[in-house]
């Protein structure tokens, strides 16, 4: 005879995890409410009812599909609160809501969604968000890569903020980033099949929120902010400047990298301003802003090795331009494709 | 950065850059051309083209493995590929690259191929191991840098009998290809930035034929922008005082006689071929190698019969000319119009050491006046 519980040490996602029976509902009962507790959620509604404060509401969606599922400095659990919440954060918004769908391959072990949702629940807290609502759906063995997970993110930019936008970069603007970048995409190549190589890199994985609320308390009109996940800090000025038609200046030696993620970088010939971050944030602000929010950044723990690293200047070609640690100059190009390491 | 930052020091490179300067002579045009991709991707990165006085100009060569692949031989690979039950094992540059028809082994995985990015053969044959049930193909390509390794895997699947693990070798041969540079009547080549890479393994002795021969001198160079900037100072002085040697700048990695070790694997594995038609380069005798046949349980053209087949290039695509120096990237008229490095037309755009790429990524701010804009961009 079946036990009646889920089996969270030896158990095994099957179809009927995903066929709205009774094993669903226990995968339900049994995992997600335990685990992300609030009051909509225990409804069991269709949907989520909400009240909402004063502002204007924001609304966001993500996928999340990363290979390996737990991974140095994170998961992708961690990742999926952090990321929706991080893009709720870069309009200014007070992140409030999410919801989280999970697309589960069937023999997937019951003990890792359970660390997965654990560390979703982890993240939510640490963002200060709550995750109403949600749906599991199960494919058969080789056609999902163990999990993913959708959420979809709620929030309210209070009154007196000025959304920050990406079409809002002027020239005499000066760009700051919140930390080291490349870490979290170091992170994952560190520990890919064939590549993995030891080292003390983790990712940055985490939630934005709070840092950014900080920051538009002390300056309400920052132009820009936009977290360089996917493509990198390149990529992400690149299309800022694109959007605003603008140039963007930078010099390589004030752009924080970690000595650990420059040299794993440079053996396997990749280059840290492409690589995904999920913990770091840009912000582009008028110059007179920008001592007051550096000092507030700097007080803040997400926010504590932040750097000017650039200038916001006309440019009809929209280049973001470089100068190495070298002296000399370049174009720093969008990136076209996933990085991959050189040949020789 | 330990033993990388003390060659990227600004200010010894300004000083360096200076010597250059006063060195050279101002009616004189100093042409060199860097063979390596691996320095074309350099000087780009480090912008050190800015730091060259005008008499020097720097082409781009051909060392960059994937894009003196002619089309045929990625044809093969993507037959290779698509075949049930096999999976096909390259290097992360290979798979973006055009092939018949614009079919790359990206879109070849597309459409149902097993394509897997690898770091190298090691990898490809624990995959081998892994599963007995797939006919595991590894696409080498590369110089002599990467031949060894392959030459290792090879002999380690015979060593243990592996049976569904093969190399389908397309490495190609440095020398030959400096040779065939030299010898077209249209090259413009003053000097030749050495391959720093190569000659770890194959030493610099094999070039001095052609310093001989040709009368131009070869200064065999590291990859870090100090390196760069004192192989041009040596090259500029040799070509002052008249004499045409070969130098060994990166005598930190080279000697002049190569990783003997290395260099007895890859003969036990490898012969000649006959001729190897280079994209751009065209047919060059002795110029590639092939499986021996003790081996050719483990030669993917022997055991799984795939021809080698002509393939023309894009006919807009000048890659030809570029590979050779004759043309600049931006000469070419589909340059960063049809052709930029998110819709590569030929390889030289698509691998981060192929000269298009190299260009467009790095070199348009010289030319900003006449530069061509990214397809889609919005002024």
């Amino acid at each position: 005879m079946r036990s009646r519980g889920l089996d969270l040490a030896r158990g095994r996602v099957d179809l009927t995890h995903g066929a709205g029976g009774r094993a669903t509902s226990r995968l339900v009962e049994e995992l997600f409410q335990p685990a992300f507790d609030n009051a909509p959620l225990r409804a069991r509604d269709d949907a989520a009812v909400l009240d909402l404060p004063p502002g204007r509401a924001v609304l966001t969606t993500d996928v999340y599909v990363v290979s390996p599922l737990f991974f140095p400095g994170g998961d992708i659990g961690r990742l999926a609160v952090c990321g929706t919440v991080n893009d709720l954060a870069m309009v200014g918004a007070r992140p409030l809501n999410l919801t989280a769908a999970f697309v589960l391959e069937e023999g997937l072990e019951l003990a890792s969604l359970s660390r997965i949702v654990q560390s979703m629940a982890a993240a939510a807290r640490e963002a200060d968000v709550t995750i109403v609502a949600g749906d599991t759906k199960v494919v058969e063995r080789g056609k999902g890569d163990g999990v993913f997970i959708a959420t979809t993110g709620l929030g309210v930019v209070p009154p007196g903020v000025t959304s920050p936008g990406g079409a809002r970069a002027r020239p005499g603007d000066v760009v700051i980033v919140s930390g080291f970048v490349g870490d979290h995409g170091m992170a994952i190549l560190s520990c890919r099949d064939g590549l993995a190589f030891e080292s003390p890199i983790v990712s940055d994985t985490a939630p934005l929120g709070d840092l950014a609320l900080a920051m538009t308390a002390v300056a309400p009109d920052i132009h820009v902010l936009r977290d360089p996940t996917r493509g990198g800090l390149a990529t992400t000025l690149n299309e800022v400047a694109s959007q605003s038609g603008v140039g963007i200046r930078r010099r390589e030696r004030d752009i924080p990298v970690r000595p650990a993620v420059a040299a794993a970088a440079e053996l396997l010939g990749i280059d840290p301003l492409y690589v995904a971050n999920e913990g770091k944030l840009v912000a582009i602000c008028a110059a007179t802003d920008a001592p007051r929010l550096l000092s507030a950044m700097h007080a803040h723990p997400r926010g504590a090795d932040a750097a000017i690293i650039g200038d916001v200047v006309e440019d009809g070609d929209h280049f973001v331009e470089i100068t190495s640690t070298f002296g000399g100059r370049r174009i720093l190009e969008w990136s076209s494709a996933e990085q991959l390491p050189r040949i020789c | 950065m330990k033993y990388v930052d003390e060659f990227r020091d600004g200010a010894l490179a300004r000083e360096i850059a200076g010597h250059i300067a006063r060195e050279v002579d101002p009616s004189r045009r100093y042409v060199l051309m860097e063979f390596c991709g691996g320095h074309t991707h350099a000087i780009g990165r480090h912008g050190l083209a800015e730091l060259l006085p005008d008499q020097v100009e720097m082409l781009h060569g051909p060392g960059c493995p994937v894009c003196v692949l002619p089309v045929g031989r990625l044809e093969q690979a993507v037959t290779l590929a698509r075949r049930p039950g096999v999976t096909l094992c390259t290097f992360g540059d290979m798979v973006r690259v055009p092939g018949r028809g614009g079919e790359s082994l990206l879109l070849a995985k597309a459409h149902g191929a097993d394509v897997r990015v690898v770091y190298g053969p090691a990898e490809a044959l624990r995959f081998a191991r892994a599963n007995p049930h797939r006919e595991v193909v590894f696409f080498a390509i590369g110089f002599e840098t990467t031949a060894p390794t392959t030459a290792l895997a090879i002999q380690e699947a015979s060593r243990e009998g592996l049976t569904n693990f093969s190399v389908l070798c397309h490495h190609v041969l440095t020398p030959p290809a400096v040779g065939a540079l030299l010898e077209d009547p249209s090259n413009r080549i003053g000097g030749i930035v050495g391959p720093g890479h190569v000659c770890t393994i194959v030493g610099t002795s094999p070039f001095d034929r052609f310093a001989r021969e040709h009368g131009r001198p070869i200064v065999v160079s590291g990859f870090e922008p100090l390196d760069l900037l004192q192989s041009v100072r040596m090259l500029i002085r040799q070509m002052n005082e008249g004499r045409a040697e070969v130098e060994n700048q990166y005598s930190r990695a080279v000697t002049r006689e190569g990783n003997r070790n290395a260099q007895a694997r890859v003969a036990e594995v490898f012969e000649l071929r006959e001729v190897f038609a280079f994209r751009g380069l065209g047919p060059v005798p002795a110029s590639a190698l092939r499986v021996r046949s003790p081996y050719a349980a483990w030669d993917a053209e022997h055991k799984l019969g795939v021809p080698d087949t002509d393939v023309a290039d894009h006919p807009a695509c000048a890659c030809g000319e570029v590979l050779r120096g004759v043309r600049r990237p931006e000469q070419c008229r589909v340059f960063g119009t049809a052709c930029t490095p998110d819709t590569p037309l030929g390889a030289c755009m698509v691998s981060p050491e192929g000269a298009c790429s190299a260009h467009y990524r790095y070199g348009r701010l010289r030319s900003a006046g006449s530069l061509v804009r990214r397809a889609g961009a919005t002024p």
